[in-house]
């Protein structure tokens, strides 16, 4: 089968007056339809060039990404990124920062109003939707934003720490609300975080970079019985902390220096 | 909603309202005698009124003024002029700016330049402009628009890339131009401080075209006080100033208004 996401032989620099900065150097892996890949690596190692190179914001200096057996050229409308904070725009209401994307695509009709209208009911905002989002807790505003992002119907959704804004009680309930408005929606994942836990707790597969210039070190599958079909539940299985040790250690070898 | 409201916050209240109307009470108090010292001082002789005039003086030639319509007359200038220049200035002084924000290159070559045409005194450009546009309103405009301009696009355009790139990041990962992101979030998000802007720039043009009318009006406040000055008709110097106080005072009060109405 066709892989969803194929990256291939990827490798970015930036280039100031100060030097160079190698970010990523040759990473390649793919993501099936319908998984949940989560990306961990130390800090400043590269995972949000890596994320910023998939969605087309920037272009690698090297090496290519392929979705659905098609070279991306440029942005493509088959992704969506959600970035760290939400940023929805105060001076809108909940409503029309969710149609933003559909607004800027020029895809805004009574059709897709519609659809954001069902998205926002079905995930309980659609009493909120005249309110400004500083009206909202920051739970709220971050589903806001991924109805915002979901609305564009993308088939691929990129996640940059998308909960290290919150504060850890709701950051564990939001991530257990989004990672299953995901799966629900059938939707590819990346998820870039610096939470261990989390990652083990939300993804099919672990990807671990090392240090920048970032490359794969290793790939973690997780596999958690049926019944755990959610990060609460998968938090409570027996077999979390020895997937959450995995990682820890695959993290540590060599890495911290 | 319905908080109990403690004896303690009824007596913080209390204090205030009563601090607040002692502050009000002694700003009319300290016109008042002002006002009353420059009077008596001139009927007792004790300031020459000629120079100085005097309160009871000025509100006399304010009436003339307001009954022969003069008054009307050349407040209208002033304003009129005022208000012709400051809409060039915010409209020079937002696309200025954004074409500076849209071309670093731009930006770049035109930085020095603007920081130097901004820190030079206008005045010093008068005579240049009078030779060029000739003695009369234009010239007067584009004096008060020169006052206020090059300030203007340097604070817009500081706004304008203090803005957070992460929203930047945002319309472009919905797909959107920058085009999207000016329309977007650029100008709605730089609307309070376009406004604040707006508020120094209104001041400013409002010096500009006194300075304008000091060297070429055959109307308007400042041409009635250099008129008077020239003629050693001090009493119309002074209503004028005072008139000037008063217009500035709403001007600055209205956009004020048009601030309040936007935070809502
Ligand atoms: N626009 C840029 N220009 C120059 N260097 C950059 C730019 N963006 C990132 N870098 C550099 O590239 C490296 C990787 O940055 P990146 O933001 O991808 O790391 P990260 O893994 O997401 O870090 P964190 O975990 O802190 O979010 C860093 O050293 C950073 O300084
Ligand atoms: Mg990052």
């Amino acid at each position: 089968m066709i892989p969803k996401l194929e990256v291939k032989h990827l490798s970015h620099s930036f280039h100031s007056m100060d030097g160079e900065t190698r970010a990523l150097s040759d990473i390649s892996f793919s993501v099936k339809k319908g998984e949940f890949l989560a990306i961990v690596g130390p800090s400043g190692c590269g995972k949000s060039t890596l994320l910023s190179l998939i969605s087309g914001l920037i272009t690698p200096s090297d090496g290519e990404i392929w979705i659905d057996g098609n070279k991306m050229v440029g942005a493509d409308p088959r992704i969506g990124y959600m970035l760290q904070k939400d940023h929805l725009l105060e001076w809108r209401n909940i409503f029309s920062n969710a149609c933003l994307g559909l607004e800027i695509q020029k895809k805004l009709n009574e059709v897709s109003k519609e659809r954001v209208r069902k998205l926002l009911m079905t995930y309980g905002l659609d009493a909120f939707s005249d309110m400004k989002p500083s009206e909202l807790s920051g739970g709220m505003r971050q589903r806001a934003a991924l109805i915002r992002t979901l609305a564009l119907q993308p088939d691929i959704l990129l996640l940059d720490e998308p909960f290290s804004a919150l504060d850890y009680q709701t950051r564990l309930a939001v991530c257990d609300d989004i990672s299953m408005i995901i799966r629900s929606q059938g939707k590819t994942a990346i998820l870039v975080t610096h939470d261990l836990s989390e990652a083990v707790s939300v993804a099919d597969r672990i990807l671990i970079l090392t240090k920048r210039p970032a490359q794969i070190k290793t790939t973690i599958p997780i596999c958690f019985p049926d019944n755990a079909n959610s990060p609460l539940l998968r938090r409570n299985c027996p077999e979390f902390s020895s997937y959450f040790n995995d990682v820890w250690n695959s993290l540590r070898e060599g890495g911290v220096s | 909603m319905t908080e109990q409201v403690t004896s303690a916050q009824l007596e913080f209240v209390e204090r205030q309202m009563k601090r607040r109307r002692w502050v009000t009470i002694i700003r009319g108090l300290v016109l008042f005698v002002l006002l009353g010292a420059w009077e008596v001082g001139a009927r007792a002789g004790l300031i020459n009124d000629f120079i100085f005039s005097s309160p009871s003086r000025i509100f006399f030639c304010f009436n003339e003024m307001v009954r022969d319509g003069s008054i009307f007359y050349h407040t209208g200038i002033t304003i009129l002029e005022t208000l012709i220049s400051f809409f060039f200035v915010i409209v020079l002084g937002i696309g200025g700016a954004i074409i500076l924000w849209s071309n670093q290159m731009i930006s770049e070559v035109a930085d020095p330049y603007l920081v130097m045409l901004n820190s030079l005194p206008k005045s010093a450009l008068a005579p240049i402009l009078i030779v060029w546009l000739g003695a009369n309103v234009r010239t007067i405009i584009v004096a008060a628009i020169s006052v206020a301009i090059f300030g203007s696009i340097l604070t817009l355009h500081n706004g304008f890339s203090n803005m957070d790139p992460d929203q930047i990041k945002l319309i472009i990962s919905l797909g959107g131009s920058r085009k999207d992101i000016m329309t977007k979030v650029l100008l709605p998000g730089s609307i309070p401080m376009i406004v604040s802007n707006m508020k120094v720039n209104i001041g400013l043009c409002l010096v500009g075209v006194i300075i304008g009318e000091f060297l070429v009006a055959r109307a308007g406040l400042g041409y009635l006080i250099i008129y008077g000055s020239q003629t050693f008709q001090l009493s119309l110097v002074m209503s004028s100033i005072f008139i000037l106080c008063v217009m500035s005072g709403m001007m600055y009060m209205g956009i004020g208004m048009i601030e309040k109405q936007i935070k809502q």
